[in-house]
């Protein structure tokens, strides 16, 4: 993976010395809270319900065991003994002291990690494919790119004060597990040297589906184009209305061709003013540090041994596995979902055993995906049954990948201060409540995606069964949307009425899936085909009953 | 039922820590809610809150939270002021374990 070079050191070690300073100004009064909250922004500094809250960017979601290791450290030096991963690749400390703040920046500077442009109205962490470089369906690795755009877009001078914020996720494989749909921009890319350029998507107030801007860009000018969107929505995106100000408002109102015209424009202006030499070969540098590892060959017979002898193993391999690239190896994704647990936390004892397994069994590399789970992307066949058992002594081998209890949920109203309800204990409590009837596995794929409001960090649009926790009067209230999709056919879900209470809102899910039980053809037709054959209505019935079904 | 009126905390976040903190007798700020001072007047909290603003060495964000009279005394009248009351809901974290740790 990506190694920082003299120039990325540097300027981190600068950025933290002045952070530094601007903290010991605030502490001594030197700067205000108004003064000191847009600085403290920029480097990832929130002030939660609670506590301060410090964002960590994972750059495209790539750690390397070191880096693991450190956040574990920092956890528990300066937070509570854990991390909350999150839905846009980062990782969040829910406890840590403004004046310890420099300290854990500095922390993470020793090991390449950042809180850079994880706030603020700039261009975020880029996002990627958790599963890059190690797919069978991959066209390349997008990460490589990914990098590139970090790079561009870190401290860029023209985009510190964008109308709003503005995220970009890279994909390299046609099957999208980096819901390019949902972002400011998307890349997929289309061929080893081009990119489909999709603009305008997003979740939140107003969710909208990415339009394609170009289809075919050459790779070569992917940095120039960018700075066209970018330098044309930083001029036309809306600054009287915060929640028209981001792109797909911005897109909406002008339409895609306009947007188009402009960015062409602004394209022929500035592409000429890059040195298209320089940034190949930065890339050449780059992709040298992403050359995939010398695969191991294996026998498989240890792994069909398991297989036939350990039930436990063979649950956890049938759900938790992915196709790798290489036949003799698999992709493990560990869920960070076990019953009852908060999605996406980790202690750091559990981080310090995945950075030694990542060591021992995963040629060095670790992945955080958006959907909350960690992922070695490269594991052989014959080591999975040890891998797996190690995983167990830390409550990592939950077998639950894709299924209901593997949900993605923001943090809510227990952290967030801009939530409106609480996400984590209604996932909490449907995982649960699902393994006490045993119904996950009969149930199959599906993907419940819970949102604490409606800027819609959980996702709730692109889930299966989305959840929107609202505050109704005073109360907590959880609007449900059935048949969203992240995936390469996006597509929105759809609401099904009026919301549920805290305490009716688990029973109600469970009527859908009761519904789903009763009318699917099959048990291979899964809760979202099965939606799409038959639409809203059977499931309106369930959670309102025939009369009001019919009315709504 | 009658709905007892809804009287007023001053409540912010602590500028080290976070931690939530109301205002309290003689000016001084309280880590525990039930030191909170409570105004039925909103004008008289409102020209409470005002000289909070100067202090940016102690504490951040300040506001009116609503509360409501209980047998047991003051109870925040929306849900989100009693998480900020209590804690987080999935670990026993933030004012909750201070509130054991202090039983113990």
């Amino acid at each position: 993976m990506y190694v920082y070079d003299d120039f990325d050191r540097d300027f981190l070690a600068e950025r933290n010395r002045q952070f530094r300073a601007q903290v010991a100004r605030r502490i001594d009064g030197s700067l205000t809270e108004d003064e000191f909250r847009p600085l403290r922004l920029m480097n990832g500094l929130y002030l939660q319900l609670h506590a301060y809250m410090l964002r960590v960017a994972i750059p495209y979601g790539t750690l390397n065991p070191g880096q693991m290791r450190q956040l574990a450290l920092i956890a528990d030096r300066w937070d509570k003994g854990y991390g909350h991963f999150t839905t846009r690749q980062n990782i969040q400390f829910n406890w840590p002291k403004l004046s310890d703040v420099p300290d854990m920046l500095d922390a993470l500077a020793e090991v390449g990690l950042h809180a850079i442009q994880t706030s603020g109205n700039t261009i975020r962490n880029v996002t990627s494919d958790h599963f890059a470089a190690a797919a069978a369906d991959e066209i390349a690795d997008p990460r490589p790119w990914a990098e590139l755009i970090r790079q561009w877009s870190t401290d860029h001078p023209e985009f510190q004060f964008l109308p709003r914020k503005f995220k970009v996720a890279v994909t390299g494989s046609p099957i999208d597990r980096a819901v390019t749909r949902a972002h400011d921009i998307g890349l997929r890319m289309v061929a080893p040297d081009a990119f489909e350029v999709i603009v305008g998507g997003g979740l939140g107030r107003t969710p909208m589906i990415g339009k394609v801007l170009r289809e075919n860009l050459p790779a070569a000018d992917l940095l120039p184009y960018l700075e066209a969107v970018v330098a044309t929505y930083n001029l036309l995106g809306r600054r009287d209305n915060k929640f028209k100000a981001r792109i797909k408002i911005t897109v909406h109102e002008n339409g895609i061709d306009t947007i188009r015209d402009l960015v062409e424009a602004r394209f022929a202006e500035i592409a000429p003013l890059f040195d298209p030499a320089a940034t190949a070969a930065q890339l050449a540098r780059i992709q040298r540090d992403f050359a995939p590892p010398a695969l191991r060959v294996t026998s498989d017979l240890p792994f069909q041994a398991a297989h036939q002898a350990d039930p436990v193993f063979r649950a956890w391999a049938d759900t938790n596995l992915h196709p790798h690239r290489d036949a003799g190896h698999a992709i493990v994704t560990i869920s960070l979902k076990a019953h009852g647990a908060t999605p996406g936390d980790a202690t750091s004892d559990q981080m310090r055993l995945i950075a030694d397994l990542a060591e021992k069994y995963g040629y060095g590399e670790i992945r955080i995906s958006h959907e909350q789970n960690v992922i070695l992307p490269h594991v052989a066949r014959a080591d999975l049954p040890a891998l797996h058992k190690a995983l167990k002594t830390q409550g990592l081998a939950t077998a639950n990948v894709g299924l209901l209890s593997d949900i993605i949920a923001c943090p809510g109203m227990d952290y967030c201060a801009l939530a409106t309800a609480r996400s984590i204990p209604v996932a909490q409590e449907l995982a649960q409540h699902f393994e006490a009837l045993k119904l996950e596995h009969d149930i199959g794929p599906l993907k419940i995606k819970i949102s604490g409001c409606i800027n819609a960090c959980g996702h709730h649009h692109v889930g299966h069964i989305g959840i929107l926790g609202l505050d109704r009067a005073g109360v907590e209230n959880y609007q449900i949307t059935l048949g969203g999709d992240g995936t390469e056919d996006a597509t929105l879900g759809e609401r099904t009425g009026p919301g549920f209470a805290y305490d009716r809102i688990v029973p109600a899910i469970e009527r859908i899936l009761r519904t789903y039980l009763d009318l699917r053809l099959s048990r291979e037709e899964t809760f979202l085909e099965a939606y799409r054959r038959v639409g809203l209505t059977p499931f309106k019935e369930a959670l309102y009953g025939a009369d009001q079904a019919d009315a709504a | 039922m009658s709905v007892a009126p809804l009287s007023y905390v001053v409540t912010g976040n602590a500028l080290i820590d976070g931690d939530v903190v109301w205002l309290a007798e003689g000016g001084s700020l309280t880590r525990h809610f039930a030191q909170a001072l409570v105004f039925a007047d909103k004008a008289l909290a409102e020209a409470a809150l005002a000289p909070l603003a100067k202090r940016h060495l102690e504490v951040v964000g300040c506001y009116l939270a609503e509360v409501r009279p209980t047998a047991q005394g003051y109870e925040p009248a929306h849900f989100r002021e009693a998480f900020r009351m209590r804690g987080p809901s999935n670990y026993a974290h933030g004012k909750q374990a201070d509130a054991a740790s202090n039983a113990a």
